[in-house]
């Protein structure tokens, strides 16, 4: 498992070298000169020179890149077109409080979402297997900006329960994170149920029966294992949808995160902090895809003959 | 047959499927056997007779939209028909124990060896991991399964089809059961293996002395381990009977029909005969005898009226028109000639 691991890290090595070509040719491929684009319509072209020289973009593009990338090992991506201060220092908050906000959604998805999919498959045809399966749909079918949006008409304007706006006290977080979960939540669910229900039907669990295994250890202990494989990789491929739907989810709330960051520095064509959250939203993601590997494969012993 | 000795006594069982509303499926519909202490029942028949659904009866394990409808299932006195899940869950894998034909679906593929093993001591006997260990370890030498210490931690994708089997056969017998249902156990395993398979559970039952149900399709497997044999038709026991006897004096046209499928050393017969036609389908079963549209001695009795299994002497049951006082057809007919 560890030489696994450790293999899995040195292959990320070209993607994230991949990651980073990509982010730096985004800059330079893109019509526009970053330097006129730095100094404002009018500068003199002296002023113009001068950045061009600061920032050395007259030398060859090689060049320019590998000094890019030893920046960026470093963590330092340069100073934002903006506000003249130092990305890295911009990003910083904003980066934590995206990442907060992804992991409260991913861990209401996870557990709201296994336990209504355990619950509807135990059940499978009841009152309770049927309504939990028409919320899961509603919450699928439902876009995430437009929940939001209805979240905050009642539990904030009209109940006046929760802040309509802004993180970081309790109260806060939690429409945000009901906005961002709901989708994850329904899919984890339906995903959970089929897997159990296929499960539940397999040889090995009337063995357990037959063995005297109370029926709660055979759904918990002898089916879950099993019927959670298929669901991890479907928690690997919804981190993505997550990601994005930090952007429109901190856009509704007002939340001062990456994915507000990163529409603004577009608007802006603020080069240095489009490449910078670029870069740092990849890197996170290929992580998560590391880490759901890694369960996926602690959880299916089979697969560490071959790998 | 003497009921002094028995410790399962299985009388008129039914278990039917009920499915899209209503629909029944009578999957065992009338089974009734013994098993003695210590001896082993066969209980034969071809594919989709109602065989595992009765061993699945025994233990109680049919799922819905299955039902146990009726009968009597006695252990030792106890009629499992009645007790609750609770109560039989402290039967099944301690008193009751059960094996499969697919040895590779059997075992849990997210648990090793050991773990599977160790739970029926866990459940039963409330041992904890490092007392279940050795037992475990002990119960993997005694089905002959080499370096026990190190196949423990081992999953079953690692193990082959005759070596899982094996560890099917531990699990079943650690908490020394005082039954034994093997259902078809070596259908699914190379010929090689499938002899070792019986001769193991045989050398077990000796050293244990437990009683088994053995289930298959083969009557060659009966011939080989058993004591006593069930040949079942369509849900129903046609005939009951100990083994020298029924192979040598078979009374159910049915049973005659399997024999003469059987090749057999003792006789000078290499030509096989088939039974004509098929099985009727569940849904379509006909209201007499359900084997009297195969038979080639069926009467219009037969075809109308189900006989009932009725004892002829000597502990043999028999379902057949053939051996009653209402028999409407040639009073003479040989049904065997050997
Ligand atoms: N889950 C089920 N639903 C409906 N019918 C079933 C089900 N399981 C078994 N049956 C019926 O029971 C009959 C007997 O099945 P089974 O006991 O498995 O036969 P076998 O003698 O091959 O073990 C089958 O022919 C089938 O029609
Ligand atoms: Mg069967």
């Amino acid at each position: 498992m560890l030489t696994y691991i450790l293999r899995r890290l040195i292959q990320l090595i070209p993607v994230l070298f991949g990651v980073t070509l990509f982010v730096f040719l985004l800059m330079h491929l893109t019509p526009g000169n970053p330097a006129q684009l730095m100094a404002g319509e009018q500068a003199p072209q002296e002023v113009i020179d001068r950045i061009e020289n600061r920032l050395g973009l007259n030398d060859p593009l090689p060049v320019q890149y590998v000094r890019f990338l030893g920046n960026v090992v470093q963590l330092d991506f340069g100073t934002s077109m903006r506000s003249n201060l130092p990305v890295m220092d911009e990003i910083r908050y904003k980066f934590f409080v995206t990442i907060e906000l992804a992991i409260y959604s991913t861990l209401l998805s996870v557990f709201i979402g296994i336990i209504a999919g355990i619950v509807s498959a135990v059940r499978q045809y009841t009152f309770s297997d049927i309504a939990i399966m028409f919320v899961a749909l509603f919450g699928l079918s439902m876009p995430n900006f437009w929940l939001g949006l209805m979240l905050m008409q009642w539990f904030s304007i009209n109940l006046g329960w929760f802040p309509p706006t802004g993180w970081g006290s309790a109260s806060q977080v939690v429409l945000p994170v009901i906005t961002l979960g709901t989708a994850g939540a329904a899919v984890i669910a339906r995903m959970t149920r089929s897997s159990m229900l296929e499960v539940i039907s397999q040889d090995y669990i009337r063995t357990a029966r037959a063995k005297g295994v109370r029926e709660r250890v055979i759904i918990y202990r002898h089916a879950l294992k099993n019927a959670l494989i298929p669901v991890v990789t479907v928690l690997g491929l919804q981190f993505g949808t997550l990601l994005s739907g930090t952007v429109l989810t901190e856009q509704v709330f007002a939340i001062n995160g990456m994915g507000r960051y990163v529409i603004d520095s577009i608007m802006a064509r603020d080069f240095p902090a489009v490449q910078a959250s670029i870069i740092i939203i990849s890197v996170m993601f290929v992580f998560v895809n590391l880490i759901v590997d890694i369960s996926y494969r602690f959880l299916n012993k089979r697969i560490d003959l071959n790998g | 047959m003497g009921s002094e000795n028995n410790i399962l006594r299985v009388n008129n069982l039914q278990t039917s499927f009920f499915i899209d509303g209503g629909h029944e499926i009578k999957a065992v519909d009338g089974v009734t056997f013994d098993v003695p202490e210590g001896k082993t029942l066969g209980i034969v028949g071809e594919s989709g007779s109602g065989k595992s659904i009765t061993a699945l009866s025994i233990l109680k394990l049919i799922d819905s939209p299955g039902k146990i409808k009726g009968g009597e299932i006695n252990l030792k006195g106890e009629n499992l028909v009645d007790k609750t899940e609770k109560a039989m869950r402290k039967i099944r894998g301690n008193t009751i124990s059960m094996i499969f034909q697919e040895p590779m679906t059997s075992l849990n593929p997210t648990y090793t060896v050991g773990q599977q093993i160790r739970e029926s001591y866990k459940i039963h006997q409330g041992l904890g991991k490092r007392e279940s260990t050795e037992k475990v370890i002990e119960m993997l030498k005694l089905v002959g399964i080499p370096s026990p210490e190190k196949r423990i931690n081992q999953y079953p994708f690692e193990l082959s089809g005759g070596m899982r089997q094996r560890v099917m056969i531990a699990m079943a017998l650690a908490c020394n059961p005082e039954l034994l249902i093997a259902d078809e156990p070596t259908t699914a395993l190379d010929v090689t293996i499938q002899a070792q398979i019986l001769e193991l559970i045989k050398e077990l039952q000796d050293e244990l002395g437990m009683s088994v149900i053995m289930i298959t399709h083969d009557l060659g497997v009966v011939a080989e381990t058993c004591d006593f044999v069930a040949v079942m038709y369509c849900g129903k026991v046609v005939e009951y009977a100990e083994v020298k006897t029924l192979f040598k004096n078979p009374r159910h046209p049915y049973t005659v029909g399997l024999l003469k499928s059987l090749p057999r050393s003792d006789i000078d017969q290499l030509e096989l005969i088939p039974i004509k036609g098929t099985v009727p389908s569940p849904d379509n079963m006909p209201e007499g005898c359900s084997f009297a549209p195969r038979c080639p001695f069926a009467t219009e009795l037969c075809h109308d009226h189900l006989p009932d299994l009725l004892e002829i002497g000597d502990g043999e049951q028999i379902r057949c028109w053939i051996y009653t006082d209402d028999w409407d057809g040639d009073p003479e007919v040989k049904v065997y000639e050997p």
